[in-house]
């Protein structure tokens, strides 16, 4: 997000169709090495369609303009026999469900290994099954030696996701993106395997584009983050600015909600009222102004950029003046 | 801290007449040969667990994936049978057929965690809302009872005509509230009911789920993995690992004060907007 002079991933403009309903719009997101980036909103707001553009793996029915660069190479456009190539060795993913991930009628070891098979980046099948003995140590699976020869379902649901890390990190990519990779996990699973999704990109430098609805865990992880909803970013800026001081009024209205803060009006908990609307049913203008207690007249025109051109800001008309949570 | 204020204040020490009982209730699965790790031939879920609920309270059973708060929670409203030990609901021993079971669906409902898969998608929600009221055979106008609930947990009455996949997590689960309170019943189970939704639309259902077992006079039992959750809706609160109740007491001093190591660990991980952005960061 911030001025990045070499960005790893950088997104601009990037804009998404389907014949009918427009799903994303003029999304604009930049990481540099090393850096960590959250991407946050509710199901529905366009998190995982713009990971999905990123990695090259949006559906024949849609349609993307803008421009996605990873290093010095545009990926929009990119014909797929090329994009496979990139796939998996400069840009992995590290999805929700670990299950679906991993191919449960193959050994953990071949799957780990298969990946550096199929990008070359091992000289043989023998150096490859060492390599994934020592990755899978890396993220601290017991007994990795005799962990190679069993499946899938023999896991548990946070050792499964480590091993999709393992494979995810394997051709040490330039970025990974991580697609709320611990929703479904226990909470004392989930805080080892974030330390070790971070852990993991700091050794290799690598950026990190971290989506998920749970904005205390990109707290925990991340530097930088954009906040999305109605396909766009309404916010963006460093994690220690944005959610301290929200200007938006939607990443107010999320920051109560996940505070569990009560109202002292009402006694209840904060939330957002109504839900998000289907694809191609947000309003014109501001997105958010069927849902925000602020929204006048003035929010029927889209509300510009306020702050830096493709870094921190805000699209707001009416922003909180700086609350400080304390 | 100041707008976090406990929703409840105080906890008071349970009154009322007990609602559920539990005897030292033991539950044990047979397994086959799944072992990597070592062989596992039965799975131990409850180990001996007892515990009472009084009327009106709000308990909150909390632990992880495996730890037995689904088992024990369905055990009591009669899903599962324990291997052994008593489990009573206003004095009455939860035992028999599905049908030996009615009286229990007349006073207890559960709602579960996955509101998609807990509703029938080629039924209408009307229908769905009305589904225990034809089961139990209860008398009375349903299409003016679902109307009523569907108001009660805020959706339109239009609702009523269409299908769940119509409707977000949130609103789903809504629908789910409604179907279980349809009965009019004294207890309600509820099974991670926010755990799959977003945060934004967990608060909302939370405000739901509140503001109903206030005005219909609910005892709720509430099962979470996240205390910070329990903690605004239940005052007393039972912490299980392994099959065992490790630590009970008022919500808010188990949450601010926990005993038990591993309610310690479980509190320190739940990870908080506000302590990451205060404190060190908590990974990295």
């Amino acid at each position: 997000m911030s001025t990045v002079v070499d960005p790893v991933l950088r997104v601009r403009d990037l804009t998404i169709r389907t014949r009918s309903v427009e799903l994303l719009r003029g999304v604009d997101l930049t990481i540099g090495r090393g850096e960590r980036v959250g991407l946050i909103g509710e199901s529905g707001s366009g998190k995982s369609i713009t990971s999905l553009a990123i990695m090259g793996l949006l559906p024949d029915n849609v349609q993307a303009t803008g421009s996605v660069r990873l290093g010095e190479r545009e990926l929009l456009g990119t014909p797929e026999r090329e994009l496979a190539r990139v796939r998996g060795r400069d840009v992995a993913m590290v999805f929700q469900e670990p299950m679906t991930a991993l191919n449960p009628t193959m050994r953990i070891g071949d799957q780990v290994a298969e990946a550096m098979l199929i990008h070359h980046t091992q000289p043989s099948r023998a150096a490859a099954a060492d390599r994934a003995i020592e990755l899978l140590e890396a993220v601290r699976l017991p007994d990795p030696k005799a962990l190679v020869r069993a499946y899938p379902h023999q896991l548990s649901g946070g050792q499964r996701q480590r091993v999709v890390l393992a494979i995810a990190l394997a051709n040490d990519p330039a970025l990974l993106i991580c697609d709320e990779p611990t929703t479904a996990l226990d909470v004392t699973v989930q805080q080892l395997v974030l330390d070790l999704l971070v852990r993991g990109v700091e050794e290799r430098d690598a950026a990190m584009l971290f989506i998920t609805h749970d904005l205390a865990v990109v707290a925990n992880v991340c530097e930088q983050v954009a906040v999305m909803y109605g396909g766009r970013i309404v916010e963006a800026g460093p994690v220690n600015e944005v959610f301290r001081r929200p200007r938006h009024r939607y990443t107010q209205g999320l920051l109560a909600a996940s505070d569990l803060a009560v109202d002292p009006h009402s006694g209840q908990l904060r939330a957002i009222a109504g839900s998000v609307p289907a694809a191609g049913r947000f309003p014109e203008g501001c997105v958010f102004r069927s849902r925000c207690w602020k929204a006048t007249d003035q929010c029927r025109a889209e509300p510009p950029w306020t702050g830096a051109p493709h870094g921190p800001g805000y699209a707001c008309w009416h922003p909180a003046q700086s609350e400080v949570i304390t | 801290m100041s707008s976090t204020v406990d929703l409840q204040g105080s906890a008071q020490p349970p009154q009322g007449e007990p609602v559920i009982e539990v005897e030292d209730v033991r539950r044990v699965y047979g397994r086959p040969r799944s072992g990597l790790f070592g062989k596992a031939a039965s799975v131990t879920a409850l180990d001996g667990v007892s515990l009472t609920v009084h009327r009106g309270e709000k308990l909150g059973i909390v632990g992880e994936s495996g730890c037995g708060k689904s088992t024990l929670l369905r055990i009591v409203a009669g899903l599962h049978r324990p291997t052994s030990g008593r489990v009573r609901v206003e004095g009455r021993e939860v035992t028999g057929s599905d049908r030996d079971l009615a009286w229990l669906r007349r006073r207890l409902q559960v709602v579960f965690q996955d509101p998609m898969s807990s509703l029938d998608p080629r039924m209408r929600v009307g229908d769905i809302i009305a589904e225990p009221l034809v089961g139990l055979r209860v008398e009375g106008d349903h299409r003016a009872r679902v109307a009523e609930l569907l108001e009660a947990v805020g959706l339109d009455a239009e609702a009523a005509e269409r299908y769940p996949h119509m409707f977000s997590g949130g609103q789903r689960q809504r629908i789910s509230i409604a179907r279980a309170l349809a009965p009019r019943p004294q207890v309600l189970l509820a099974d991670e009911p926010v755990s799959a939704l977003d945060v934004s639309v967990r608060a909302q259902v939370l405000n739901v789920v509140e503001r109903l077992v206030a005005d219909l006079d609910l005892t709720l039992v509430f099962v979470s993995h996240d205390l910070s959750v329990v903690r605004h809706v239940c005052e007393r609160v039972v912490v299980m690992t392994r099959g065992r109740i490790v630590e009970e007491g008022p919500t808010e001093q188990v949450y601010t004060h926990p005993r038990h190591d591993y309610t310690k660990a479980l509190v320190a991980a739940v990870p908080s907007v506000r302590r990451a952005l205060t404190e060190e960061r908590g990974v990295g």
